[in-house]
């Protein structure tokens, strides 16, 4: 391992006392760590992380949890992002350290509200959950051992015993006899998910537990322990918050998007204002699509409208004289005096094209924001619509847009199951008429990117005529930053701060 | 025949508060041996006064300060709660949010009105003989379960006074457990589900549950005597219907033919099981599993819990020894029937007579005495032999009358005849059994102060 360049401390160990501080390739996060390292790494460790739970999210939806497919790529991933996952490999002292770290840098961020503790408890219980199913059986003792879990298995004369009652009581164990099974003998209350169903065998205040049930109780300890760990630390953020090294960070780490933002865009200038109409049908995610709608209808939108779909119109590479055009054109036709529009809505559009002000150029809302934040109320376009629309409403709007009643089914069970962003990959599929979108949705103009690209047979987007020929490096839909510059967008993001565009329009008319 | 007015009640009271409520074993029970300081003094109890008035938040310093004031306030009903984090009558004075609900025993509550879709005799609060049997079993199936598939030890069955039983479940790792672990047992032991609109309510799986066979088991011993002889549920087209329900469609021509062939309920069960067992065999049914006669047999007779009563720990349930103010009807058709001998009936001893309940005096009579219930002889437990307080305060009254008479010379201390007051009438019995439970109690609880005082280093 290098270590030019940082400053740090390390604890020098030698090899075999190394691995004596992850003595398997999971654990359950019970001590945090205690060591120095660099801001950098915080922040490296922090965004791969997330990544991590990310893909395990993502998988778990579109894969059954347990399958070869889910299995093969979460290792994968893991793999990719330098995270423990399998014993036996060699040197695995650098990725569970990586892994236990990172955790514990994600409670900091997660623990903030209780629909991000949810999530990240989900998460952290499948990643788990994947990591003991792979294994080795002869690993699982020593494992429970060192993890402080009382979970003795009984003797072969006490298995039979009761042999009869157990085979009875357990549904996921079949035949006739326990053979070779481990069944483990735990207070009844420890195995409440277990009893309450009556899917194991009770005895004088013990539960008898075979082998693969004993994983679903372990999780739920887990989840229990993590779920006060989550508590507690929440209650101690304020201190390390103070922290202003750390504060940034941490403020955006859950709301962080951690691929490209979509602001130095290499199709600037690429659109016309008359292809807008038919985009917005043919390659607008459904929440533009239907920003777009409202905007033609009423002449009007208000102001989180504005923002959310006014950056996408920029991401998709419209320029600030375009955007000016754009939205005088479609006010006036409301009725509204040219005038007011210069004087209120033009320094807006200027400002968010960072013409004005502080002079930041503000990035497109990512999904996560979009869903995430400034929920839209009665008379607001803006938001999710897979989030934010209700159900019925949301059915009839794919209905209008011609999606097969096959397709509306699964979309509307994946919102019912709040998988927001992979609804929207299944919209992406039904209109393009494609089997797999081939892409992980995460903002609204990769939706517009990657389906411009199916569109034009995966050249760039037509260029027209009119506007001037400039140089324009590629865009680069699919590589990910380095964690640096990932970090720079999070800070732009950071700056995505409305209240100083608030004060320039005291309502929205 | 003596009749009382309900107005009479009060009077009652005061002299069932005064002379026979049995306080030093309450104070011993709810104080479970001191082994936790103020565990008794942070107990919640309600009151539920003349005119319907009801009080929450009592709590008490110790065992004559629970006298003086349930003398002096006289409740109609008493409820326990749980034990709080601090004195319950203070509770107005505590932080907002630091006032908790921290240990309770875990209980259960045993209802007949949850039986009426299978019960033909009565309905809503009546019960009578031949539906009793209904809380027999439901002690033995649950009592079973508590004791040895969960391993608590300390269980304490009490009638409710009116139509039903309830069970205390005392053992101190008992009363500390979770809202969601007490809703996990109240599951286990629930096998009958659905309300109205639900015809069929139990289904079983392939795989039977040793907690399911061992109910099976208990309810095969009451099984013909309650179902096919007393309640009688195949004994005509209504009826049997009510069961064809139950089974699927394919054999209910086969078995209605035999049905009206058959003189009897227990023909037409013969006939039920035969058919069942042969179908059974033959369909792969996903309504119908392969135990049909036994999914009969346990919606019929498996006990109905209330969830509610059980799972939360600030729960309040109403006190053993509580005495039950309503007025009851109920459908005795003779006096003093012997209980488990239907087929012929004797009277009373002719000492009882003039107390004991008849149709014509019902509606006066007040109520009966939440009375613990001995496991040693659950079957033959009689609700309509349990002491009404008009019954017990009359037999103390004669009792006294004669005391009176040969010891006017003898000084006796008010406590010394307290405490012999209650034995002198048929509360005595059900205080044995009490007693005896607490003995239970505290032999477990000395090792407690044994071990805490090990620790403490006092000898």
């Amino acid at each position: 391992m290098e270590f030019s360049g940082r400053k740090w401390k390390t604890l020098r160990l030698a090899g075999d006392q190394r691995n004596a501080s992850y003595p398997h390739c999971l654990q359950f996060y019970l001590q945090p760590p205690c060591e120095n390292i660099s801001l950098i790494e915080f922040e490296n460790l922090a965004i791969d992380r997330v990544k991590l739970l990310k893909s395990v999210e993502n998988l778990g939806v579109s894969y059954m949890k347990g399958t070869e497919q889910y299995q093969s790529k979460l290792e994968s991933e893991l793999r990719k992002l330098k995270f423990s996952y399998r014993e036996n490999l060699e040197d695995e002292y650098e990725p569970r350290r990586r892994d236990h770290i990172s955790h514990f840098i994600l409670r900091l961020a997660y623990c903030q509200s209780e629909e991000l503790r949810r999530w990240f408890i989900q998460q952290e219980m499948d990643l788990l959950r994947f990591r003991f199913s792979i294994l080795p059986k002869d690993k699982i003792q020593d494992f429970l051992k060192d993890s402080q879990l009382q979970f003795e298995a009984i003797s072969d004369e006490e298995k039979t015993l009761r042999d009869q009652e157990i085979i009875a009581s357990s549904p996921s164990l079949s035949g006739l006899k326990l053979g070779f099974e481990s069944i483990y003998k735990i207070p009844f209350a420890d195995a409440l998910d277990l009893f309450r169903g009556r899917k194991v065998y009770l005895e004088d205040g013990f539960a008898y537990v075979p082998l693969k049930d004993i994983v679903a109780i372990i999780l739920n300890e887990f989840r229990a322990k993590l779920s006060k760990a989550l508590a507690l630390t929440a209650r101690s953020l304020p201190a390390v918050q103070s922290d202003e090294r750390l504060q940034p960070l941490l403020n955006h780490l859950s709301h962080s998007y951690t691929g490209q933002d979509y602001s130095t865009q290499g199709n600037v200038g690429k659109i016309s204002l008359d292809q807008i109409d038919s985009l917005s049908t043919k390659s607008f995610p459904p929440c533009m699509r239907q920003l777009h709608k409202a905007l033609r209808e009423n002449h009007h939108l208000r102001h989180g409208g504005r923002m959310q779909y006014g950056l996408f119109l920029k991401g998709i590479g419209l320029t600030l004289e375009q955007a000016l055009q754009f939205w005088k054109q479609e006010f006036i036709k409301g009725k509204m005096d040219p005038d007011k529009f210069d004087k209120g809505y033009s320094y807006n559009i200027r400002h968010s094209f960072g013409k004005e002000g502080k002079r930041t150029d503000y990035t497109p809302f990512s999904c996560l924001k979009i869903i995430l934040s400034n929920p839209p109320s009665q008379g607001d376009y803006h938001g999710c619509p897979f989030r934010h629309s209700d159900p019925e409403l949301l059915k009839q709007k794919l209905q209008s847009y011609k999606i097969s009643p096959g397709g509306i089914s699964q979309i509307l069970d994946l919102v019912k199951g709040t998988h927001y962003q992979v609804a929207c990959q299944k919209y992406f599929e039904m209109i393009h008429n494609v089997d797999d979108c081939g892409f992980s949705l995460n903002h609204p103009n990769q939706f517009f990117c990657e389906s411009q690209r199916i569109l034009n047979g995966g050249k760039d987007i037509k260029k027209e005529p009119i506007q001037p020929e400039t140089p324009q490096p590629k865009p680069s839909v699919q590589k990910t930053k380095d964690a640096s510059s990932a970090l720079a967008s999070l800070n732009s993001s950071l700056e995505m701060d409305m209240e100083g565009l608030e004060d320039y329009f005291s309502e929205d008319s | 025949m003596e009749t009382f007015d309900p107005t009479e009640l009060p009077e009652l009271l005061k002299l069932y508060y005064r002379r026979l409520f049995p306080y030093s074993q309450y104070y011993r029970w709810l104080n479970y041996g001191g082994v936790i300081k103020n565990y008794f003094q942070h107990r919640e109890f309600s009151f539920t006064l003349k005119d319907d008035i009801y009080i929450r938040y009592q709590s008490f310093n110790n065992q004559s300060d629970l006298e003086k004031e349930m003398q002096k306030m006289n409740p109609y009903k008493i409820d326990i709660g749980a034990v709080y984090s601090h004195r319950p009558n203070q509770h107005n004075t505590v932080k907002l949010g630091a006032f908790q609900a921290q240990e309770k025993e875990l209980v259960f509550d045993i209802d007949m009105t949850d039986y009426d879709d299978v019960r033909r005799c009565c309905s809503s609060a009546d019960i009578c003989p031949k539906c009793w049997t209904l809380m027999t079993m439901a002690i033995r199936i649950i009592d079973r379960a508590l004791k040895e598939d969960f391993g608590f030890k300390h269980r304490l069955w009490v009638y409710s006074g009116r139509r039903g039983v309830h069970c205390w479940v005392c053992d101190e790792s008992v009363r500390k457990l979770s809202s969601a672990v007490r809703s996990g047992i109240v599951e286990y032991l629930s096998l009958v589900k659905g309300g109205q609109d639900v015809k069929k309510k139990v289904h079983l799986s392939e795989k039977i549950h040793p907690f399911i066979r061992k109910s099976i088991n208990i309810i095969k011993k009451y099984f013909e005597e309650y179902a096919l002889v007393n309640q009688d549920i195949l004994e005509n087209k209504e009826s049997w219907d009510k069961i064809l329900a139950l089974v699927p469609e394919t054999i209910h021509d086969e078995l209605q033919q035999s049905f009206q062939k058959s003189h009897n309920s227990l023909q037409r069960w013969e006939h039920l099981k035969k058919v069942a067992s042969k179908c059974q065999n033959n369909i792969k049914n996903d309504k119908y599993g392969p135990w049909l006669e036994w999914e009969i047999m346990l919606q019929y007779c498996f006990p109905r819990l209330d969830i509610n009563v059980s799972k939360g720990i600030n729960h309040l349930l109403k006190s053993p020894f509580s005495v039950h103010p309503k007025t009851e009807s109920h459908s005795v058709t003779q006096a003093g029937v012997q209980w488990h001998d239907l087929g012929s009936l004797q009277p009373l001893p002719s000492r009882f007579k003039q107390f004991s309940a008849s149709p014509s005096q019902v509606d006066g009579i007040t109520g009966r005495i939440s009375v613990p219930i001995d496991l040693q002889k659950v079957d033959q437990f009689d609700p309509f032999t349990v002491p009404t307080i008009s019954f017990i305060c009359r037999e103390l009254d004669a009792i006294s009358t004669n005391e009176e008479e040969k010891e006017e010379n003898e000084a006796e201390s008010d406590v010394k005849h307290r405490t012999r007051d209650y034995k002198k009438t048929s509360l005595a019995p059900y205080v044995k059994v009490f007693e005896h439970f607490l003995e239970n109690l505290d032999k477990s609880q000395k090792g407690e102060l044994l071990k805490k005082s090990d620790l403490q280093k006092d000898f």
